[in-house]
C-alpha cells in the first residue's frame, strides 16, 4: 500500500489543474463533479491506507515513500516524501472526508456564482486540500512548512473570494499578514532544529530528541517556543487570533472547511507530531496550556455577545482551539487530537448549518434578524441542534468525550487552575451557543416579510452532508470512550488512544495517559458529572435568557453597560493592534518611502549624482562661448605658456 | 648706420606676427580677421627665409613655397565659408556666428 501514498495529495492536485486550466470551459456541471470527485477518490484512498495500518500490528503501523530528493546543499537535506501513521492517517481521513462533504456542500452553496468564479473556487479549494494533506502527511518539517504555507494562501485566496467587496479582500491581507507573523517563528525554530539535530526529516529529528535536547534545556525551550509561535499564528491564538474572525468574510464553505475544521488545527498537529520535542521542554508546555486555556475563556466570552452567526462560531472556533492546545500543553497529545477530530465533525457541520441559514436568508447573517426557521428548515434545525447539543458537551455526543478528556487530563496534570477556566468555558460555550441556536431557530422570525416568504430548506446537495456531519457528530465521540465510562459497559478500552499510542509513546504523556484500562478514580467521574452539569446549567440559562425572557438580555447589558461594551467591542483588541502595531509599522513605513526612499534614494543617491553631472556639464559647458576670438585667446595663451615653459622652464 | 642682419628680418617678422595675432583677435569682421591670419603666415614666411638664407639651406625656402600654396587653398576655402556665411546671415561679424556656444 505504501506505494499508493503519492496519490492521495495527488488526487486533489490533479483537481487543482482540471478546475483551474479548463474549469471555465468545462462548465459547472463538470467542476462540480472534478471538485469533490477528486477529494471523494482521495478520502476512498486515504482510508484504505487507514485499513492497511490497521491490518498491520501495532510497532509496523508506519507507512513512508520518499518521492524525490527535493533539496540538497551540503549537510542538508529535504526530501518530497510522506509519512502514513496512526496521527497522519487520522488527519487525512478527517482533511479528506469532512473537505469531501464540503466540498459537496458547496456545490449547492456556490450555485448562484458564475462560471468563472465557480471554477476558481473549486480551483482554490482542491488546491486547499492538496496543501493541507502535504502538511500532515509530510515526513519533514520544510515539506510540512510547505503545506503549511500553502494552506495560508488559500486562506487568503478564499477569504478573498469575493474580492470586489474591499472588506474582503482586507480580511484576506490581515489573515495572511498575521500568520506571516507566526510563519517566521516556525521558520526560526525549523533552522534552530536543523543547526540542532543536523536534519529536518522527523525520522532523524525526533527519535533524537531526549538524547540531543537537555531536558528543560535552553535549546529545547527556544526550538519548542519558536514552533509553538507558528501554531499561534495558524491557530488563532491568543496574541494572533485576531485574523480568524475578520476571516469570516469569505464564503461559508471555506469558514467550515478552513477556518474550523482543518487549517486552524494545523498548529494543534504540529506540535502534536513534535511532541518529543516538547516534551524535553516543560516550561514550553506550560505556556502552550496557559495560552490554550486562556484562549479558551477569552473568545468564549466575546462569542457571548456578537451578533454575527458567522462571528459567534469564528469565537467558537477559536474557544475550541483553545482547549486543544489546553490539552497538548499538559503533554495530553491523544486528546488534543481526539478533540481536533470530534471538532471537525460538529464545528464544520455547525458552519455548514450556519451557511444554510444565511443561504435560505439570502446572505443575512445577523441573528438579531432571524428566528423561528426551526419549521422553514427541518432537516437544518436537527442537524444543528445534534451540532450545539455536541460542542455544548452533553453525553454522549462527540463533543463530550473530547472535552471530558481534556478538562480530566489538565485535573490529573494537577492543574486546578486550567481546570477551572476549561470547566467555566465549558458552561460559557453551552451558553453562548444555544444563544444562537435559540434567536436563529426558535421564537419570532425577525427579518422582513420578503426574506420570511423567500426562505427555503436547502438543496439535497447541502441537506446530505449535513446529515452525514450530524451522525458524525453524535456517534463520532465513541471511538475514544474513556474507560471511566467503557468499564461501565464492559472494559471498552478507549479505542482512539490506544490508536495514536505508538506515535505518542516515548515522551511522558504516553506513559500516564496509555490506552490500558487501568483503575478509574472517583474524581474523574465527580468532574465529568460536574462538566456536565456546568452544560446543562449554560443550556438553562441561554433558554431562559433568549426564549424565556427575551427582554432580559437587553437589560443585563443596559444595567453592566461597561463590561457589556467590553465584550461587544472585543475588548478593543483590534483597536489595540492598529494603534501599538498597524499604526507605527505604517508611520515607518510612510518614513521609509518618503524619507529613505523618495528622500535619501531617489533624491540624494540618483537624483543628486543626475544634478552633480548637470552641474559639471553647465559649468564645462560656459567655455564653448561659440566665440572665434575667445577661442583664439585661449589657444594663443596655451602658445605662449608653452614656449614660455620651453624657454625658461 | 650697420648691416641689415638676420636680427633686423626676425624682428620684422615678429612685429608683423604680433600685429597679425592682435588683429585676429580684436577684429570683428570676418574679412579682416582673415587678412591677419595672412600677415601671420607671411610673418612666419618671413622667419623662414632668412634663417634659410643665414645657414645656407634650402630647406626652409622649400618650407616657405608650400606655406604659400596652403594659404592659397586656404584664402579659396575660407573666403567661400565667409561668402556661405554672409548669404547665411547678412554679415561677416565673427560675434554672430556663436550658435554653437554651450
Amino acid at each position: 500500500m505504501a506505494a499508493w501514498i503519492w496519490v492521495v495529495p495527488a488526487l486533489p492536485l490533479a483537481g487543482v489543474l482540471i478546475n483551474g486550466l479548463f474549469g471555465r470551459r468545462l462548465g459547472k456541471g463538470a467542476v462540480s463533479v472534478v471538485g469533490p470527485g477528486a477529494v471523494g477518490a482521495a478520502f476512498a484512498v486515504s482510508l484504505a491506507l487507514f485499513l492497511d495500518l490497521v491490518g498491520r500490528p501495532t510497532a509496523a503501523r508506519q507507512l513512508t515513500q520518499t518521492l524525490y530528493s527535493w533539496l540538497a546543499a551540503g549537510d542538508f537535506e529535504a526530501s518530497v516524501g510522506f509519512l502514513v501513521d496512526p496521527l497522519s492517517a487520522t488527519l487525512m481521513l478527517v482533511v479528506t472526508g469532512v473537505g469531501f462533504l464540503i466540498h459537496v456542500y458547496s456545490v449547492g452553496y456556490m450555485h448562484d456564482e458564475d462560471r468563472r468564479g465557480f471554477a476558481r473556487y473549486f480551483t482554490y479549494l482542491n488546491l486547499f486540500t492538496f496543501a493541507m494533506l502535504l502538511l500532515v502527511m509530510a515526513d519533514n518539517f520544510l515539506l510540512l512548512f510547505v503545506g503549511w504555507e500553502g494552506v495560508g494562501l488559500c486562506s487568503y485566496l478564499l477569504i478573498g473570494f469575493w474580492f470586489k467587496d474591499r472588506d474582503n479582500a482586507t480580511a484576506g491581507k490581515k489573515a495572511f499578514i498575521v500568520n506571516r507573523i507566526g510563519d517566521f517563528g516556525f521558520l526560526l525554530g525549523i533552522f534552530l532544529i536543523f543547526g540542532t539535530f543536523g536534519s529536518v526529516t522527523f525520522a532523524d529529528v525526533l527519535p533524537a530528541a531526549a538524547t540531543v535536547l537537555a531536558p528543560g534545556g535552553d535549546l529545547a525551550f527556544w526550538i519548542c517556543l519558536f514552533l509553538f509561535v507558528g501554531a499561534v499564528g495558524k491557530s488563532a491564538q491568543i496574541p494572533l487570533y485576531v485574523w480568524l474572525p475578520d476571516a469570516m468574510a469569505g464564503p461559508t464553505p471555506v469558514s467550515a472547511l478552513i477556518h474550523a475544521a482543518t487549517m486552524v488545527t494545523a498548529g494543534v498537529y504540529m506540535v502534536a507530531r513534535s511532541h518529543a520535542l516538547y516534551d524535553m521542554a516543560p516550561e514550553v508546555l506550560a505556556i502552550v496550556a496557559g495560552i490554550g486555556a486562556a484562549t479558551a475563556l477569552y473568545a468564549a466570552t466575546i462569542g457571548l455577545v456578537q451578533t454575527d452567526i458567522k462571528k459567534v462560531l469564528a469565537y467558537s472556533t477559536i474557544s475550541q482551539l483553545g482547549y486543544m492546545f489546553l490539552a497538548v500543553g499538559v503533554a495530553a497529545y491523544a486528546a488534543g487530537i481526539f478533540h481536533l477530530v470530534t471538532h471537525a465533525f460538529f464545528k464544520a457541520l455547525l458552519f455548514l448549518g450556519a451557511g444554510s441559514v444565511i443561504h435560505a436568508l439570502h446572505g443575512e447573517q445577523d441573528l438579531r434578524r432571524m428566528g423561528g426557521l426551526k419549521s422553514i428548515m427541518p432537516v437544518t434545525y436537527w442537524t444543528m441542534l445534534g451540532a450545539t447539543l455536541a460542542i455544548a458537551g452533553i453525553p454522549p455526543l462527540a463533543g463530550f468525550f473530547s472535552k471530558d478528556e481534556i478538562l480530566w487530563r489538565v485535573w490529573d496534570a494537577g492543574h486546578p487552575v486550567l481546570w477551572a477556566i476549561g470547566f467555566a468555558t465549558a458552561g460559557l460555550t453551552a451558553l453562548y451557543m444555544f444563544r444562537l441556536f435559540f434567536l436563529a431557530f426558535h421564537g419570532e422570525f425577525r427579518g422582513t416579510p420578503e426574506q420570511r416568504q423567500h426562505a427555503h430548506e436547502s438543496p439535497p446537495s447541502m441537506i446530505v452532508p449535513l446529515v452525514v456531519l450530524g451522525v458524525l457528530s453524535v456517534v463520532g465521540g465513541w471511538i475514544g470512550i474513556p474507560p471511566a465510562i467503557g468499564n461501565l459497559v464492559g472494559h471498552l478500552p478507549n479505542a482512539f488512544e490506544g490508536w495514536l499510542a505508538p506515535v505518542f509513546e516515548g515522551g511522558h504523556g504516553a506513559a500516564v495517559h496509555g490506552a490500558e484500562v487501568h483503575a478509574v478514580p472517583p474524581a474523574e467521574y465527580a468532574l465529568m458529572a460536574a462538566s456536565v452539569a456546568v452544560a446543562a446549567l449554560g443550556i438553562l440559562a441561554a433558554r431562559h435568557l433568549w426564549l424565556a425572557r427575551p427582554d432580559l438580555p437587553q437589560r443585563i447589558a443596559a444595567r453592566f453597560q461597561a463590561p457589556y461594551a467590553l465584550l461587544a467591542n472585543k475588548y478593543w483588541i483590534d483597536e489595540l493592534y492598529d494603534a501599538a502595531v498597524v499604526r507605527p509599522y505604517n508611520a515607518l513605513s510612510r518614513f521609509a518611502w518618503r524619507v529613505v526612499d523618495d528622500g535619501l534614494i531617489d533624491g540624494l543617491l540618483v537624483g543628486g549624482t543626475g544634478a552633480l553631472v548637470q552641474w559639471q556639464s553647465r559649468v564645462a559647458s560656459r567655455w564653448e562661448s561659440g566665440n572665434v576670438a575667445t577661442y583664439l585667446t585661449v589657444f594663443f595663451g596655451g602658445a605662449i605658456a608653452i614656449l614660455v615653459y620651453y624657454l625658461f622652464g | 648706420m650697420s648691416e641689415i642682419g638676420v636680427g633686423h628680418y626676425i624682428t620684422l617678422s615678429a612685429i608683423l606676427f604680433t600685429i597679425g595675432a592682435v588683429g585676429v583677435l580684436t577684429r570683428k569682421n570676418a574679412i579682416i580677421v582673415f587678412m591677419s591670419i595672412e600677415i601671420m603666415l607671411n610673418a612666419a614666411n618671413l622667419a623662414f627665409v632668412t634663417f634659410a638664407t643665414a645657414i645656407g639651406d634650402l630647406g626652409g625656402m622649400v618650407m616657405v613655397l608650400i606655406v604659400i600654396a596652403v594659404a592659397a587653398a586656404e584664402a579659396a576655402v575660407g573666403l567661400a565659408i565667409i561668402v556661405a556665411m554672409f548669404r547665411h546671415r547678412e554679415t561677416v561679424n565673427v560675434e554672430a556666428f556663436n550658435t554653437m556656444r554651450g
